[in-house]
């Protein structure tokens, strides 16, 4: 049988369309309705993870206080709120909820290329969380190995969580990788294979570019977690000595001999730091696209982006071990690791350049979306900045585990992606909903977060600086940091408090919009990509009814001169002998 | 971890070769109707299921990449130990050698549209596969014999991880085929089943390579 592309086929009728509640809404096939699954887990385990961190700083900014948490809850709080923050949240949301809703429909495609393997990626996942949400209530509760889990002390008796708590941790991260994988090869295949009639890999918009991305960079470096999770089962379980050393704990000498912590390290690294790119570059990607939409106006540089994109996924493998500064490696390992990392900084910039390039001169429509993202930049910005101190050697050795750091990496992959996913939801409620949400309530939430957050994370480098260690339960008393710093994480506490209780108006707004939101329309940005084009708002089984779209354009032909509106969707044939662009001799890009 | 680099690096620079490649030159800003000329940069003639296995093959070769720079950093440290590796080895390399022959003769006969071939060369793969495990399992009750156990010899425990990942990896290729081998249970026509059968094959191929490549490691450390 001769094979015929996907994008050749237009046959609705071979799918199989779910006809009862269940097939429908809970064990379904449709990438729009996994996408919301994905989103709903992740956002309700993330919002654990923000009620932990509200514990730690209630413990931070007024410590003697609250008689409820102890120096070993303070530790479990720390790591739960980590991991779940870094994998539970932002890489199942960015890539299994972004990437599953708006893959096949910004590409043409009908569904997944494997829905059946999609369905299986997002109960997985549930799994991972369920298993991970279970340490809370085993005997000695959640691990408090800090999110990084390093041996030893990950699994020595002392730390809280030895026994049961690290074992579920790693199972759970180990079905996690398990889930992911399932959902990054159909991320993958649907981006290179199912692409519509037209949709070159070049007329892609950013948010595909970014999440496809992420997604190979998720493939290749899990694994690398996936590696260390289960050597240190086994370290833990039945006592081998891959990474524990020989070692006396508690005035007893263990079994353990001859393991290397820092190979745990390397491995837990060689995933982390393309970890911070799988979480950024779907943000990058959705980010270029809302600037564009709102500001009415193409992205400026699209190759550029495309490539900075590339380049970006290519050197986030060479740069693990910035992390790993004082560990007591090879120096000159260190000069080669701030060397790749200050030249990573090079696409990243260019990036930012393109992004106020495109705002520059153009039709800017403060929308909430808008609003998200333009407070991305800032904060990408100040995140990026401090990410060049602790890129150093000689800067980073002293501002290493101290608050400094913790500032830097909210900022750069906390709030910014936050802000982004905000932005992102509010952008694309509309398709998802077929409602528009309350805009007053969306502009509130937006500038209460900006400014609550920066109020938050802004302080933390002057402390950092000033040399208030990170992970510590209580400072007590030094020489060096005066008592003013005990004001300031009083101040930083209540901020964080705010900022957390600002959430319920966000949760409010989407869940009374989705059934009381006024009707939107298919196209209330009046934006130029496919997702807008569906015939229904939201769209149906199938996405495109009986013929697939075809693609003649880019994503970006917004204020086009002499086109009758401000913006030509993809799937607009050019006028006959009228080719964009050309005709007026506008140079773009 | 420079193997893993290497590997990482090498596949890193075919995705980033063809992305680029199919970006480079390109004027996205220019629109045209791809219903009169076709534009170059749109998908290949694979069929999707391949190109998802080639992804997966890419994720589990990263995985045991990892794997064995973690053996070879661990090798390097003082407490190092050789294990003498159980002479049933050979055999099992054998065996597998055999299971994915007779995986290709299915998939030949699956060309010629033979059933009856196929089916033969399909079962004999797996109780070949099959064989193997036992082999291992037979393997690791050599080594415990001799008194090499997980606690205790990095090199030991190094070895029974390393096949057990492997061997759960078999597994999970002999539960894909034996649902292929029993749909192909009375059907006259191979079908739409050639794919399932090509699939196999290149999972097996894989599979052995990854076989002889870690038993070349265990053996020379």
């Amino acid at each position: 049988m001769a094979y015929v592309a996907i994008a050749d086929r237009d046959d609705p009728h071979a799918m199989h369309h779910p006809k009862s509640f269940v097939t429908r809404y809970i064990w379904s096939q449709d990438h729009k309705v996994i996408a919301i699954q994905y989103s709903l887990i992740a956002i309700a385990v993330g919002l654990v993870a923000l009620v932990l961190s509200g514990m730690m700083r209630l413990q931070l900014g007024f410590p003697d206080t609250f008689s409820f948490i102890d120096p070993a809850d303070y530790y479990q709080f720390i790591t739960m709120h980590g991991m779940i923050m870094v994998i539970y949240l932002l890489t199942a949301l960015l890539l299994g909820g972004f990437g599953n809703y708006l893959i096949p429909l910004m590409v043409g495609a009908r569904d997944m290329v494997f829905p059946y393997m999609n369905m299986l990626s997002v109960w997985v996942y549930l799994l991972a969380v369920i298993v991970l949400m279970a340490s809370f209530f085993v005997p000695g509760g959640p691990t408090g190995a800090g999110w990084t889990l390093y041996p030893p002390q990950a699994i020595l008796e002392g730390t809280p969580g030895a026994s049961w708590g690290i074992i579920l941790m790693l199972v759970s991260l180990a079905i996690f990788i398990v889930a992911f994988t399932m959902g990054g090869l159909n991320y993958v295949t649907t981006v290179l294979q199912a692409r519509c009639r037209g949709m070159t890999l070049m007329r892609m918009p950013l948010s595909v570019w970014g999440i496809f991305m992420a997604t190979v960079l998720g493939l290749l470096a899990f694994p690398a977690l996936f590696v260390s999770a289960v050597m240190m089962t086994l370290d833990s379980l039945i006592g081998t000595s891959f990474f524990m050393p020989a070692i006396v704990s508690l005035g007893e000498t263990e079994s353990y001999d001859g393991g290397s912590p820092i190979l745990f390290q390397h491995l837990f690294w060689f995933f982390g730091h393309p970890e911070v790119y799988i979480v950024a570059l779907p943000a990058f990607g959705i980010v270029s696209d809302l600037l564009s939409t709102h500001a009415r106006k193409n992205i400026f540089g699209y190759r550029m982006m495309v490539w900075a994109i590339l380049a970006i996924g290519g050197l986030s493998f060479v740069v693990w071990a910035h992390h790993m500064y004082v560990s007591g490696m090879n120096p000159y390992f260190g000069f080669f690791f701030a060397t790749t990392t200050l030249i990573i900084a090079v696409p990243t910039a260019i990036k930012v350049y393109n992004w106020v390039l495109t705002l520059w001169r153009g039709d800017i429509h403060l929308t909430v979306p808008m609003l998200f993202s333009i407070g991305f930049i800032f904060t990408f910005v100040h995140g990026g900045l401090t990410g060049l101190f602790l890129g150093n050697v000689v800067v980073d050795v002293p501002l290493s585990d101290t608050y400094f750091v913790v500032g830097h990496f909210h900022m750069v992959m906390g709030v910014s992606p936050i802000l982004v996913i905000f932005g992102a939801i509010y952008h694309w409620f509309p398709k998802i909903t077929g409602r528009m949400y309350n805009d007053s309530m969306g502009k509130l939430h937006f500038w209460l977060t900006l400014l609550g957050t920066y109020s938050i994370y802004l302080p933390m480098h002057y402390l950092g600086i000033l040399g208030v260690p990170r992970r510590y339960f209580a400072m007590g008393t030094t020489d060096f940091i005066p008592d003013s710093a005990q004001a300031m994480n009083a101040g930083i506490t209540v901020s964080a408090i705010i900022v957390a209780v600002v959430q319920i108006v966000f949760i409010v707004n989407m869940a009374w919009s989705v059934f009381k939101g006024k009707k939107s329309g298919g196209n209330p940005w009046r934006a130029t990509t496919l997702e807008w084009q569906t015939p229904q708002t939201p769209p149906e089984h199938g996405n495109w009814g009986e013929k697939l779209p075809v693609v003649y354009r880019w994503a970006y032909d917004y204020s086009v001169p002499g086109a009758k509106e401000d913006f030509i969707p993809q799937n607009e044939p050019p006028e006959a002998g009228v080719i964009a662009g050309r005709e007026h001799g506008v140079e773009h890009s | 971890m420079t193997w893993a680099l290497v590997f990482l690096a090498l596949i890193m620079a075919l995705v980033i070769g063809y992305l680029l490649s199919q970006t480079i030159n390109r004027q996205p800003w220019l629109a045209d109707d791809p219903l009169e000329n076709r534009p170059s940069g749109m998908p290949q003639s694979i069929l999707p299921s391949k190109l998802g296995l080639g992804v997966l093959l890419a994720v589990i070769t990263s995985m045991f990449g990892l794997f064995f720079s973690a053996y070879v950093q661990r090798m390097e440290l003082a407490d190092w130990s050789r294990v003498q590796e159980p002479s049933v080895l050979w055999i099992n390399t054998v065996v597998l050698v055999l299971a994915s022959i007779a995986m290709n003769q299915a998939l030949r006969g699956a060309r010629r549209d033979d059933v009856r071939a196929t089916r033969r060369a399909l079962i004999a793969a797996g109780v070949l596969s099959f064989a193997f495990l036992v082999g291992q399992l037979v393997a690791w009750g050599q080594l415990r014999d001799a008194g090499f156990y997980m606690r205790g010899n990095p090199a030991a425990a190094f070895f029974y991880l390393l096949t057990a990942i492997h061997g759960i990896h078999l597994v999970g290729g002999l539960w894909v085929w034996a649902r292929t081998s029993n749909r192909l249970r009375g059907v006259d026509k191979v079908g739409e089943f050639r794919l399932s059968v090509e699939l196999c094959t290149v999972y097996w191929h894989f599979l052995l390579l990854v076989w002889l490549f870690l038993f070349a490691l265990l053996l020379n450390t």
